[in-house]
């Protein structure tokens, strides 16, 4: 158990103890992490948000059947995914419309985009906004099974083991979306970047 | 045994997680080194990853936490409140 988990489990215990106010404490470092996980399945600002609250409030009412299987941010996560879920079957009730994130593992060409002049980003050009926005696209796009997976692990900096079991899915299965997830947003994103990148000149103009 | 770009490309995401084993990452680097194609799409898609983790790409809606605080403030406030053994929920 690390330094992080020790604590948490002290605070826990507090808040369980009586403490309630601890609890904003509690969650302050996952905050993000929870909106992140509803947007990456709501895909809406203000349904994420409310989502996010809805996902926090539900882990403070029921933090004492929180048993320590899984660590803290997991079982956070879990909720969180359920409060996704809640909402998607929702959306889908009124809309009548098919939601992907229940949809199989899709077939589809997931060889990456090659880049014959490629050369090596200057940080510089990645700090661009442009870039940034095409990125957020990108992973809107994304079919939502493998979006999910990719928030969680990419973004939320998740392991594959907390992923699977955050999502009730194999480890295998993870590793399969995720690299499914990147390649798409490799190829998604690889002309942009290329185009972004001027070819570098020598004296006269002439490519080096 | 040596690689073909399909081959490496295959295996790019689990290259990147450090999830191959010794023998394979080998046979990887090794055609890395001469194959100007898959380093590109490896560097691109290495971009993308740390682009991701910066928290300004993904970023929170203005006055988010202020938010969430104040109901959780209230959430905390109204169980305080209810009279022992009931109230909650």
């Amino acid at each position: 158990m690390g330094m992080k988990e020790f604590n948490e489990a002290g605070l826990i215990a507090r808040i369980l103890g009586g403490e309630k106010e601890l609890f904003h404490d509690l969650i302050r470092p996952y905050e993000r992490m929870v909106y992140l996980t509803l947007f990456s399945m709501v895909k809406n600002e203000a349904d994420a948000e409310d989502g996010a609250q809805e996902a926090v409030i539900n882990a403070y009412r029921h933090l004492s059947s929180f048993r320590g299987e899984a660590k803290f941010s997991t079982w956070l996560t879990m909720i969180a995914i359920n409060e996704g879920r809640k909402r998607l079957r929702k959306a889908k009730s009124a809309a009548e419309d098919s939601i992907e994130e229940e949809a199989e593992e899709h077939e589809g060409d997931y060889t990456p985009a090659p880049l014959t002049d490629w050369r090596e980003i200057p940080l510089e050009r990645l700090e661009r906004q442009e870039i940034r926005e095409a990125l957020r696209s990108a992973v809107a796009e994304l079919p939502g099974i493998y979006r999910q997976v990719f928030t969680l692990r990419d973004l939320e900096e998740l392991n594959v083991e907390e992923t699977a079991q955050a999502l009730g899915i194999s480890a295998n299965v993870v590793k399969v979306r995720l690299h499914r997830a990147r390649i798409l947003l490799q190829k998604r994103m690889a002309p942009f970047l290329k185009t972004t990148v001027p070819a570098r000149k020598g004296l006269f103009g002439r490519a080096l | 045994m040596k690689l073909e770009c399909k081959h490496v490309w295959e295996h790019i995401s689990e290259y990147i997680d450090k999830s191959v084993d010794a023998q394979l990452r080998e046979e990887i680097e090794r055609h890395l080194e001469h194959c100007e194609i898959c380093s590109a799409i490896l560097d691109s898609t290495r971009n993308i990853l740390v682009l991701t983790a910066d928290e300004r790409t993904f970023e929170l809606p203005v006055g988010y936490s202020k938010r969430l605080h104040e109901r959780l403030k209230e959430e905390i406030e109204k169980v305080k409140q209810a009279p022992p053994g009931g109230g909650r929920e």
